[in-house]
């Protein structure tokens, strides 16, 4: 198991490479010039000339990326050009408040739509199936900055309960996580159900109802236990979906993270950024994958033993 | 966790008040189990009776989709609801009345006083659950002990069926199909039922295994001093472990009697065809006479008698009315009209 988790580690450093392969490359054909970024309108052309030979813009693209790469491993992405902070700084500025805004959204998706899922497969085919179906497509119908505004014009200007921007601590966390959890619930109940379903009707839930087993442990801990592998795989593509930022959340709610502000850097054509953020979220996204397969190990024992077998 | 000892002590008390002394183990009488859904009433199970006395093997035998597993599963109320519906009938177990049970009174009574082993080993247990564990659950659910004296009994009962205990925390990928199905055996075996029903126990098993696997749920029910239903429609399992037999067909039962009386004097045509259909061992250039046809669609069962479409004997009589009840003896009974004739007689290959 551990050789595994090593072995996926490892395989990590190929997919930073594609990536930044692909990143470098396509910035570089974008027909910006990084001195006039950095240096604004007003600069003469020996000083961009200039600028562009101190910071090695002039090399051929090949001695670039192999010196950007060089960079990566010392933890050193550039320097922003529009405000001359180090890109590393940045990103691990920004990147703790995307982390918590996605944890916590993941929670309230998760939080709605498991009791939904389970609930909708119990009751196959009745009312309550299509009620529960019904709330998760709420979820999914109202769009992320028109829920947002809702709530902040009830929670925080009507209200006065919670902050409306900003990243202060637990409270500016929950309307914002609440905006970008709901709009997840829909696929999650969706997999809930159908992995509900698929389980429910497994002959080893007839066994425990011959030993005498209630029917809510039979669907907790006999069934559920079995339908959590699809349902894990969906917690860990919105996870990784979130971890790249949810833009409009963020803007919305004023909320510093790394969506808004990649946005905003692309505006500003401050590439430096953008390709050090899209790397640094690569190796983010794939550590979400592996941490979902490593799970799945950990909820059925028959992957656990493939993995070994590795 | 002292309110749920308090509470199983409560609900045990509240069932040993229902409970009438009672020689049988089981008793069915007029069982009518359908599933209905919007589009068809499949009538699986259309009133049968019989008695089940205390430490005896009763056989029911008959093809798939004669409704055997049904008619089981109705003993622990436990047809998949919707769409199956017990119509009417009244189930005794252990002089128990389970149609008029609450929920937390049959959950006393699943598992304790009446178990089941599944046809397929393969999925009849949670892959997701160590064996032990498995096997503890009952245990935990029936008896007031720690988790740690449970196990120990796991353990135990895994020696029993003849497994090495310490594979105990292994998970079901880990075993074999026979070993699967003794691992069923202990988790049924393990509160000592007093009814013990074996739904198939080796259909999906290598016949080296079959014998095993028989000989070792006959051993240990004869150690609980349990009585067993034993569902198959292999003959030849039915002579080695059967004191009773029921033969059923189209969801009734059409011939019953020890096992000597269905075996040996043989009434129902429809028995005859199921011996007839076995091959002969020792006449091997005899031809395996298969009965023709197939067995009719429960959802649109004929009006007079199941199996007179594909009776060699059947007259107008038999398609016009239900069966004619006919009891040979205290023991053998068999429903078939032609008995109405007292001259009828059916003719066995092996006599011809």
């Amino acid at each position: 198991m551990l050789k595994y988790i090593m072995k996926r580690i490892l395989a990590i450093i190929p997919v930073v490479i594609a990536v930044s392969f692909i990143v470098f490359f396509i910035m570089d054909f974008v027909p910006t010039d990084a001195a006039v970024t950095a240096l604004g309108d007003g600069a003469t052309e020996e000083e961009l000339e200039y600028y562009r030979d101190t910071h090695g813009l002039n090399d051929p693209l090949p001695v670039r990326y192999v010196r950007y790469m060089a960079g990566i491993f010392h933890g050193d992405l550039g320097t922003s050009y529009a405000n001359q902070m180090p890109v590393w700084d940045l990103f691990f500025d920004k990147f703790p408040n995307t982390l918590r805004l996605a944890l916590a959204s993941v929670v309230v998706t998760v939080l709605l739509s498991l009791p939904l899922g389970i609930l909708a497969a119990v009751k196959e085919n009745t009312w309550v199936d299509t009620v529960c179906s019904t709330i998760s497509f709420v979820g999914l119908a109202m769009p992320n900055f028109w829920l947002g505004l809702l709530l902040i014009m009830l929670f925080a200007v009507n209200l006065h309960w919670l902050p409306s921007t900003g990243a202060e601590g637990f409270k500016s966390l929950i309307l914002p996580a609440i905006t970008c959890g709901t709009g997840n619930m829909a696929a999650l109940t969706r997999i809930t159900r159908s992995s509900m379903l698929d389980v429910l009707r497994q002959d080893y839930l007839r066994t425990a109802r011959s030993k005498g087993q209630s029917e809510r442990n039979i669907i907790f801990g006999h069934a559920f236990r079995n339908a959590q592998i699809p349902v894990v795989t969906q917690i860990g593509i919105q996870m990784s979906t979130l971890i790249g930022g949810a833009v409009l959340t963020e803007r919305v709610f004023a909320w510093p993270g790394v969506g808004a502000f990649m946005v905003d850097s692309i505006q500003k054509s401050d590439f430096e950024v953008v390709t050090g953020f899209v790397i640094m979220l690569a190796i983010f996204v794939s550590l979400v994958l592996l941490l979902v397969d490593v799970l799945y190990a950990l909820l059925d024992p028959r992957i656990k033993a493939q993995y070994s077998k590795n | 966790m002292f309110k749920k000892q308090q509470n199983r002590v409560r609900i045990a008390k509240a069932l040993e008040t229902k409970r009438t002394s009672t020689p049988y183990a089981v008793s069915v009488e007029d069982l009518t189990v359908h599933y209905v859904t919007s589009k068809e009433t499949v009538k699986a199970v259309n009133g049968i009776s019989f008695k089940l006395p205390k430490k005896r093997t009763l056989g029911i035998v008959g093809e798939t989709g004669a409704g055997k597993t049904t008619a089981m599963l109705s003993l622990m109320n436990m047809v998949p609801d919707p769409p199956g519906k017990i119509i009417s009938g009244n189930i005794q177990v252990g002089g128990l009345d389970i149609r008029g049970l609450s929920q937390s009174e049959l959950k006393r009574v699943r598992g304790k006083e009446i178990a089941m082993i599944f046809q397929d080993p393969m999925t009849s247990l949670n892959p997701v659950i160590t064996v032990g564990d498995q096997i503890a659950e009952s245990l935990l659910l029936h008896q007031d002990i720690s988790k740690q004296e449970a196990m120990e009994q796991a353990r135990g009962m895994l020696a029993k069926v003849g497994i090495d205990p310490d594979r105990a925390g292994e998970y079901p990928h880990q075993f074999s199909g026979g070993m699967r199905q003794r691992v069923g055996i202990a988790i049924a075996l393990a509160c000592k039922p007093s009814v013990l029903i074996a739904d198939e126990p080796t259909s999906a098993l290598d016949v080296t295994i079959q014998a095993q696997i028989l000989h070792l749920m006959r051993e240990l029910k004869e150690e609980n001093d349990s009585s067993m239903i034993l569902i198959t429609h292999d003959l030849g399992v039915v002579a080695e472990l059967c004191d009773d037999v029921a033969v059923m067909y189209a969801g009734n039962i059409v011939e019953y009697g020890t096992l000597e009386d269905v075996f040996n004097h043989t009434k129902h045509p429809y028995t005859e065809g199921l011996f007839n259909s076995l091959p002969n061992i020792h006449n091997r250039v005899s031809k395996l006479q298969p009965i023709p046809g197939l067995m009719p669609d429960p959802s649109k069962l004929p009006d007079g008698c199941a199996f007179a479409p594909r009776c060699p004997y059947a007259t107008e009589a038999c398609k016009a009315q239900a069966p004619y009840i006919k009891h040979f003896s205290e023991s053998h009974l068999a429903a078939c009209t032609a008995y109405h004739d007292e001259a009828f007689a059916i003719k066995r290959r092996e006599t011809e």
